[in-house]
């Protein structure tokens, strides 16, 4: 196009024949700096808002007392103190129960149904019914979750919908967020409600990539709708189900505290009280008690770690997927 | 038409009643999944305008009863939900911007393979995807860096998430050709001009994804508001609605009159302020519903 023009980088590529290692380091550097000077700003955040805190999981191991410094002269190291003291909480065998049972029934219903989901949007006939489809069950992702536990409140309150209709065919009244039976249910039921459309993107997108000979070929076997749904579309999104299977094991235990603790009552806090609000009692309300919440809240993120790595390691082992 | 074009091309199609029964089936499906998605909203709509003895009777049902604006023209009143939405909005525009400045250049940087100590930098990034401090940590660290009461603490924090950050560097990776940036470079233009004035303009697919993200990330998010802001004045529109819709409901005392008259305006007062806090957001949806989808493909990219 243009005639190459003396600038700084042909100048530099002119000299030196043969620099040395170290010189060398020192151009990429030079030439390169720009884009250490636009990853900065990035860099910084998560060393404040990520790498900091993990530092600070040293009080985990300390009789620590809001206000006193992380490593300084009078710090009190107590060893597994708070984590012995956690395992023999009354609290600790209902805290683990209810995070399991949240986590794990809402994954059994929560992982396939996006992938059900998405398998059915695709063989639909209609394109564009298709795609308005999806535009409604997209929706309710972008409800808040304060706004979806107001909703669940309202429709599930003693004078809401559901207790108004159950009235009307002589049912008693029961006001749903009191009842402990009736936690996991809505809670479950409203995550998949909310997320279960946009959960499905990531596997619809995987489905348009499907090679349309296969569908004519099999066609040509004479293979029905559904038969070609299950030995072509499936397959063709199985990679990308072990990947998101592996991710949702790892992030198995940070289920929604935040959630849940808009949806605690008194009347259900023996299945609402999960790890994770827990910690956030224990540490930052009433008498903070932060050496023991922070050792509670290690011992979840590590549990999450184990999984992860115990989920991508049998992926590996059985399949070609893996993150890393 | 993109129907009738593709029947055209490929013929006529006999269907096997096998097939018949599936579609039919899979069309009921999904047409019932829809409803039970869109119900629950358009009740919120209906019991908002119907009269409220009507609602808490249980005659609403599928269409407006005695329709009044009553429960609007009060919310109009409501003065800790506008200070609350104008709050939210000063937030979640400070939060975009910032957000942006700090992901865009990074993502970029990230997807250039002369960045140097990139495999560094590519693990410093990933570590915190699958491992944090936690709660308390974070709080005191927080509390440290003199922001624990401040507009501050809500914003800084997520002005980067690293997902997204991944997310802009697979977009930059796969979209912008590698040749473009070298003819650039050879006409002379440094890194950053590079930048500003051929990747940028490039980028507004990513740029609106990654607006929107962190938009709705923040319009929607309480948590943060609730540990470290103290003042009503500076409560986000989320914690204003946490103390209308979730805090009052199971907190009832006083005779039993006064509680069904509390029950039934606060109770308009609720589907009232549903509509009026997500309304903005399930408008702009539809529209930029694409830009939505593109993320997550984006995203997808890499598994």
């Amino acid at each position: 196009m243009q005639k190459v023009k003396n600038g700084p980088d042909s100048a530099a590529l002119a000299v030196q024949p043969e620099p040395s290692k170290a010189r060398k380091t020192w151009r990429r550097l030079r030439e390169n700096h720009p884009f250490l000077v636009m990853v900065f700003p990035a860099v910084l955040a998560v060393f404040l808002f990520n790498y900091l805190p993990i530092y600070g999981v040293l009080i985990a191991f300390q009789d620590f007392m809001p206000g006193d410094p992380i490593l300084g002269k009078y710090t009190n190291w107590i060893g597994f103190n708070n984590f012995t003291r956690f395992f023999t909480d009354v609290q600790f065998w209902p805290l683990m129960k209810n995070t399991f049972l949240l986590c794990i029934i809402g994954f059994v219903i929560g992982f396939p149904l996006p992938i059900i989901i998405s398998l059915m949007l695709n063989a639909m006939k209609g394109k564009r019914m298709s795609k308005t489809l999806q535009t409604i069950f997209n929706g309710p992702h972008f409800i808040s979750l304060v706004v979806l536990v107001g909703m669940l409140n309202l429709f599930f309150g003693r004078y809401g919908l559901v207790n108004n209709i159950a009235a009307s065919l002589g049912a008693e009244r029961v006001s749903y967020s009191l009842e402990a039976s009736a936690f996991r249910p809505m809670y479950i039921l409203s995550s998949n409600w909310q997320d279960f459309g946009w959960s499905a993107i990531i596997y619809i997108a995987a489905l348009s990539n499907v090679d349309p000979g296969q569908h004519e070929a099999a066609i040509l076997d004479g293979a029905s709708r559904f038969q070609r749904v299950i030995h072509v579309d499936l397959p063709a999104i199985m990679p990308m189900i072990s990947v998101m299977l592996i991710m949702s094991i790892g992030g198995l235990m940070g289920v929604g505290y935040e959630k849940a603790l808009l949806m605690q009552t008194d009347g259900n806090l023996e299945v609402s009280e999960l790890i994770a609000t827990y910690v956030y009692k224990q540490g930052l309300t009433g008498v903070p008690d932060q050496g023991y919440a922070t050792a509670i809240g290690l011992f979840n993120s590590v549990i999450n770690v184990v999984l992860l790595i115990i989920a991508n390691t049998t992926s590996k082992k059985f399949s070609e997927n893996s993150l890393w | 038409m993109s129907v009738k074009q593709e029947t055209k091309k490929r013929g006529p199609i006999k269907l096997g009643t096998g097939d018949k029964v599936f579609y039919a089936i899979n069309g009921l499906f999904l047409g019932l999944m829809a409803l039970i998605v869109l119900y629950p909203l358009y009740f919120i709509i209906i019991a908002a305008i119907s009269d409220p003895d009507a609602v808490l009777a249980g005659k609403v049902v599928l269409y407006p009863v005695q329709i009044t604006m009553d429960g609007f023209k009060r919310i109009l009143q409501e003065k800790s939900i506008w200070t609350g939405y104008l709050n939210t909005i000063i937030y979640t525009v400070l939060t975009v911007i910032l957000s942006l400045v700090v992901t865009i250049p990074a993502g970029w940087a990230l997807s250039r393979k002369t960045l140097p100590g990139k495999k560094f930098l590519m693990i410093y990034f990933i570590i915190p995807m699958f491992f944090g401090g936690g709660l308390i940590p974070f709080y005191n660290v927080m509390s440290s860096l003199g922001l624990v009461g401040s507009m501050w603490a809500i914003i800084l924090p997520s002005v980067l998430s690293v997902w997204n950050l991944f997310m802009t560097k697979t977009f930059f990776e796969s979209s912008i050709p590698d040749g473009l940036i070298e003819a650039a470079k050879i006409d002379g233009a440094g890194e950053y001009r590079v930048f500003t004035s051929l990747v940028l303009p490039l980028s507004k697919a990513i740029l609106a994804v990654m607006a929107l993200y962190y938009a709705i990330g923040q319009w929607n998010s309480y948590f943060n508001a609730m540990i470290f802001l103290q003042e009503e004045t500076k409560y986000p529109l989320q914690l204003v609605l946490k103390e209308i819709l979730i805090a009052s409901e199971n907190t009832t005392g006083g005779s039993g009159e006064t509680i069904l008259e509390q029950y039934r305006m606060a109770n308009q007062i609720k589907y009232v302020s549903v509509i009026v806090s997500s309304a903005p957001v399930l408008c702009l949806y539809p529209f930029v519903q694409k830009y939505f989808s593109q993320g997550v493909m984006i995203g997808s990219l890499k598994g």
